[in-house]
């Protein structure tokens, strides 16, 4: 039996913060064409996930439905704003509006990404990369620590899909990701579509990938859509664009992850060309029949008898 | 320069720059890469300003509402990773954009536009119980000399142009306004209010405009009043206070924070 990553003990040398857990379930991104839909027809899915971002306003109908739908269904807050990559220090006004919304919604999970998005000043609204070295490392460690420290949790951190490398890397994205959780005691949160799309995009083998993480740290699976084009070469170049659906290569790399991991909850990311929401939840349905089929293929013999 | 605020001005910049030290697995030209991150900041802003001005886009058409945005973003990228209010400076932008100019009432539908989207987020507050109007509407004196704090998400706007009707008539539900019977040179007032879950805006005459900001300014009632009766004789003081009142727009009693000038 797989005991649920979020309950592990952190491995490395950092403290251990309290954790709560989604249910090893599909989850769908909250969309506001869906709230009321979601309200009225209370629909049987693991957990919903948002943008922390998108709800930091005063009030109005965001806060009017997430405060409904949450009181029915475990949330995941997803952010996107934090530049945990960024070189300049975190902004603490920000921090502060994300810890007053955990402390609102009270989330079984929060995660943010190894991107950065602002500089200067300047918000880009996009998770930009960074080179892998130990100066990036060093920090992006003290980022981490300060946001367990000052939200008093432990975050996921997502693996990012990238379309360009640095001359400046010295590490392996997979190595730099372990040493990241070992330093922080953060967990993990594995994007099976960004590993694809940056598998890729840097012709690596996107299983070999996987198995080079620290595993034992993920505790949520996401899964989204990508579009294609092409780079100077005319090689592929895959855009991770949350505009369409979870594309079967993905499945499989998610059924190969699954088979490493067990059942962990798994978020179908929706941001662009949004659809009606039984498609959403046909697609969690998806992830559940393949985890139910994954624990079934590796039940002990008896248990079937 | 460091390394991410080269990246960063080549992200934003007019030209395709690209900043040093990237590489591609094949040797390829890096820039076609990076062009992806380009396009996403781009886009992404453009959609939101978008999101947040459709009738000022339906004024101008797409093609031109998304040109203006892109210099838009580039002199104005966000200052904050909460999105929802950005733009803010739109209407500003577009009274020293000289292109806009043969459409003057561009500026003030865009001002009306973001006035939305901010009582569409801005703060719940309930209103004051009508036990406490009761009482205060039997007590002449008493009323006169009260001030209101008004919802959050109240706004006025006063123009020199038919902002609300030019916002009206891109309401249509098939998508096509029927602008025959504006006048885009007649000046109107708007009041801007979220009512329960949705935000209503309203034509009001000019007295009325003066009244509720006079109100939101902190004077007291009765020479918020007056002023608006002197203003206009017709000025309909138990219309508008009904109309304060039903929709919510009315949070409490406070002491007055100004004396009239």
């Amino acid at each position: 039996m797989t005991i649920p990553a979020n309950c592990r003990p952190s491995q490395g040398d950092a403290p251990a913060f309290p954790v709560t857990t989604l249910p090893a379930r599909g989850g769908v991104g909250l969309k506001p064409e869906h709230f009321r839909e979601i309200l009225d027809t209370a629909p049987d899915v693991g957990f919903f996930e948002v943008h922390a971002e998108n709800y930091m306003v005063d009030g109005g109908p965001f806060h009017y439905y997430l405060g409904r739908i949450r009181q029915r269904h475990p949330i995941s807050i997803h952010g996107v704003g934090l530049s945990i990559g960024g070189e300049e220090p975190l902004d603490a006004a920000h921090l502060d509006r994300l810890a007053a919304l955990l402390a609102r919604y009270q989330p079984e999970s929060f995660s943010e990404h190894l991107a950065w998005a602002s500089h200067g000043g300047v918000y880009l609204n996009d998770l930009l990369p960074a080179p892998y070295h130990v100066g990036t490392l060093a920090r992006v460690c003290a980022h981490i620590d300060h946001v367990q420290e000052r939200l008093q949790r432990r975050m996921l951190l997502e693996n990012p899909a990238t379309y360009v490398e640095f001359a400046a890397s010295t590490m392996a994205e997979t190595d730099f990701i372990g040493e990241v959780v070992r330093r922080t005691g953060c967990g993990l949160l594995l994007d099976v579509n960004n590993v694809h799309v940056a598998s890729v995009n840097h012709n690596r083998d996107p299983r070999a990938y996987i198995r080079a993480l620290p595993l034992k740290a993920v505790g949520q699976i996401h899964l989204a859509g990508f579009a294609r084009d092409i780079d100077a070469a005319g090689d592929p170049l895959l855009i991770d664009s949350h505009d369409a659906p979870v594309a079967q290569v993905v499945w499989d790399l998610y059924a190969f992850a699954l088979d490493l991991l067990g059942p962990l909850p798994t978020l179908i990311e929706r941001d662009g060309d949004i659809p009606v929401f039984p498609v959403l939840l046909a697609e969690a349905q998806r992830a559940d029949r393949i985890m139910r089929q994954q624990l079934a293929a590796t039940a002990p013999a008896e248990a079937c008898a | 320069m460091s390394a991410q605020r080269h990246f960063a001005e080549a992200v934003l910049a007019a030209e395709p720059l690209c900043p040093p030290g990237l590489m591609a697995w094949n040797g390829s030209d890096p820039a076609r890469r990076f062009a992806v991150y380009r396009n996403n900041v781009m886009v992404s802003l453009i959609d939101a300003l978008a999101d947040s001005y459709p009738v000022t886009q339906d004024l101008v058409g797409e093609e031109f509402f998304r040109a203006m945005a892109r210099l838009f973003v580039r002199t104005h990228p966000p200052r904050s990773p909460v999105l929802a209010l950005y733009g803010a400076g739109l209407a500003e932008f577009i009274e020293g954009f000289a292109p806009a100019a043969v459409l003057p009432y561009l500026a003030d539908v865009a001002r009306l536009e973001m006035l939305r989207v901010q009582a569409w987020h801005a703060a719940d507050a309930a209103p004051l119980g009508l036990a406490d109007f009761a009482a205060l509407l039997e007590n002449a004196p008493a009323l006169a000399a009260t001030g209101f704090d008004l919802h959050p998400s109240l706004a006025v706007l006063r123009s020199a142009h038919a902002v609300v009707s030019l916002w009206a008539a891109h309401q249509a539900q098939d998508g096509t306004p029927d602008l025959t019977a504006v006048d885009p040179a007649l000046p109107e007032s708007a009041l801007v209010l979220r009512i329960g879950l949705d935000v209503e805006i309203r034509r009001i005459p000019c007295a009325t405009a003066q009244f509720i900001l006079h109100l939101q300014q902190g004077l007291a009632f009765g020479a918020a009043a007056q002023f608006a009766l002197d203003a206009e004789p017709a000025f309909d003081l138990p219309a508008v206070l009904g109309m304060l009142i039903c929709g919510g727009a009315i949070i409490n009693l406070c002491q007055p924070r100004r004396e009239p000038a």
